[in-house]
């Protein structure tokens, strides 16, 4: 199924992707309203679920806010896929089972507004029938990604 | 093959003699850290998502408030209620108001050779005494409550040696953010940065602090100091035994190694909206840049070295008229050694606002939130767009002599200007 892209740059940091100071709203839908504001204050409203976010190199850089995964898979993106990822963002995402992707050559080859086929079994994406694979996770983050997160992972192994 | 000192850590967190880079280890954490900006977060999945509440360790357990201290909205105190309520009621220790969290953690808890989970990213600070401190989020944050255990996969590591010493009017603060603008914001990115050689043991602890602090601005996972005599003493004066001081081996391997000569560093002033966006100061000044507020405080920069480098700046001037100056102690501990050492008092006759010990302008949500367009030099930790208040706004980052000495001209400027 053909997902909409949306594109950003290289270096987006956790506090574009939510700002600091909606992060003590009560409840993650409250902050997803504003989600990626500084950079396009109606993005939350145009998001659809389904959507991917592309990036270039560094996505997710800056704090430790679960806030930053979290907004973004309450909006239904789909996936994240990028040329690199922070640390903290891309472990954050896989323990809340919000798929983040490696692929180095997605980035040039789609618009931002155009449409990319995201294959999450195969690891593949198309874009006007071109295929670009993407890395494989660890068998062990791939688990935690299968398993629906870090929680229900932990949540099935004590029955 | 040897190892590196991030590698020993987590060798004796999962029980075992070996460890290389890229091995995935189920550790058992020495401790787990979380403020405000998250825990209420925590406390909701606890509450809702577990299917067998329960908390391995309570004393392994520190929850601080120092990201909205005190609450500035009915919304923030509801947050803090969540977060004080779980506290007492399952025995988990809590600080309100009593300093930046990892200034908390290096006076009261963090001790060489542990692995520290804190659910916030400057955790790397812990590196200074020759700990494994790394930022995590919420979920990882509860997995590693409730089962007091992680899995954490094995970092390269980078070595920086360190060689002879800072000049007068440099500061680690400049070293560090030169570091970041060689390396780039994601030149050490799942990497460990491990700092030694003499002019790393030449530093004072504080200023080790610092250097590890900032580590996570250029991705790294983790940022170690080679532990030396003086973490033992810091631990013995703040009550704690020094165990596991863990050094590298001779035959360690290494993703990369850097040689940094102290004494050709510079004061530096990173321009907005990226923490590697590298100036010099001697650069920058030359624009006259025009500032609305300057800070002194943070998790990187709000100790009693940094509050004597402002006042040494302050003493006998007053901060311009047109120039907001905040400055905030990130403890209660360095705050009131800034009152015995007459530190206040020359902020406060220079003009300055004093606020009581918390994150402040660079969390950017609580208080002296910047407005559109404004200008804001700080020795806060990061510059990102709107870090610090409305989107259009501006953050230069420098070390607190250069902060103080801009407040007082009203643009950017070091200390030799005035």
């Amino acid at each position: 199924m053909s997902s909409k892209v949306w594109k950003f740059h290289n270096d987006v940091d956790t506090d574009q992707i939510i700002a600091s100071q909606y992060l003590l709203l009560p409840t993650v839908e409250e902050m997803s309203q504003y989600t990626f504001e500084s950079l396009d204050p109606s993005f939350a409203k145009k998001a659809q679920a389904g959507d991917i976010v592309v990036a270039a190199e560094n996505f997710g850089c800056g704090s430790s806010r679960e806030q930053a995964p979290s907004v973004l898979k309450a909006l239904g993106i789909k996936a994240v896929i990028a040329k690199s990822f922070a640390r903290i963002f891309y472990r954050n995402a896989i323990n809340i089972g919000l798929p983040v992707i490696v692929c180095k050559d997605l980035y040039e080859n789609v618009e931002d507004g155009g449409s990319a086929d995201l294959d999450l079994t195969e690891g593949t994406v198309t874009v006007d029938g071109n295929v670009f694979t993407c890395t494989k996770l660890p068998a062990y983050m791939q688990n935690i990604l299968n398993q629906g997160g870090l929680i229900a992972s932990l949540n099935k192994e004590e029955v | 093959m040897g190892m590196t000192i991030g590698e020993k850590i987590i060798a004796r967190a999962a029980g075992v003699d070996f460890v290389k880079p890229n091995d995935i280890h189920t550790v058992t954490l020495d401790r787990m850290m979380s403020n405000d900006g998250t825990t209420h977060l925590t406390v909701d999945m606890y509450h809702n998502k577990l299917k067998h509440p329960r908390i391995a360790d309570p004393q392994k357990v520190v929850f601080i408030m120092d990201h909205n201290v005190p609450a500035d909205s009915a919304k923030t105190a509801a947050a803090h209620r969540k977060m004080r309520d779980f506290a007492r009621e399952n025995n988990i220790k809590l600080y309100e108001g009593q300093g930046v969290c990892h200034q908390i953690m290096m006076e009261d808890y963090v001790c060489p050779g542990e692995l520290i989970f804190g659910a916030d990213s400057h955790t790397t600070t812990y590196g200074a005494l020759g700990a494994f401190g790394t930022g995590v989020g919420c979920t990882d944050f509860l997995y590693a409550m409730v089962t007091g255990k992680s899995w954490v996969m094995v970092p390269e590591t980078i070595r920086f040696n360190l060689h002879g010493k800072l000049r007068e009017g440099v500061y680690p603060r400049d070293l560090i953010l030169t570091i970041i603008g060689d390396i780039g914001a994601n030149g050490a990115n799942y990497k460990i940065m491990e700092f030694a050689g003499d002019g790393e043991h030449a530093m004072s602890i504080n200023d080790r602090f610092v250097l590890c602090n900032l580590t996570v601005e250029a991705g790294a996972k983790a940022g170690i100091c080679e532990p030396d005599e003086k973490v033992a003493e810091y631990c013995r004066e703040h009550g704690r035994e020094a165990v596991h001081m863990f050094k590298s081996d001779e035959d360690a391997v290494y993703a990369a190694v850097y040689d940094y000569d102290l004494d050709k560093i510079e004061p530096v002033c990173v321009r907005p909206d990226f923490v590697d966006n590298f100036a010099l100061l001697s650069e920058v000044k030359k624009e006259k840049v025009s500032i609305d507020e300057a800070f002194v405080g943070s998790c990187n920069n709000g100790r009693i070295d940094e509050m004597r480098q402002a006042a040494a700046v302050l003493k006998g001037r007053k901060v311009s008229p047109k120039v907001r100056m905040l400055i905030a102690p990130a403890s209660q501990a360095v705050y009131l050694q800034a009152l015995e050492e007459g530190l206040i008092t020359i902020f406060m006759e220079a003009g300055a606002m004093v606020m009581n010990t918390n994150c402040s302008v660079c969390w950017g949500a609580c208080q002296g939130v910047i407005g559109e367009n404004e200008v804001l030099i700080t020795t806060g930790t990061r510059n990102f767009k709107g870090r610090s208040g409305a989107p259009s706004s501006k953050v230069y980052m420098a070390n607190a002599a250069v902060c103080a000495a801009s407040a007082v001209a009203g643009y950017i400027c070091g200390p030799e200007d005035l």
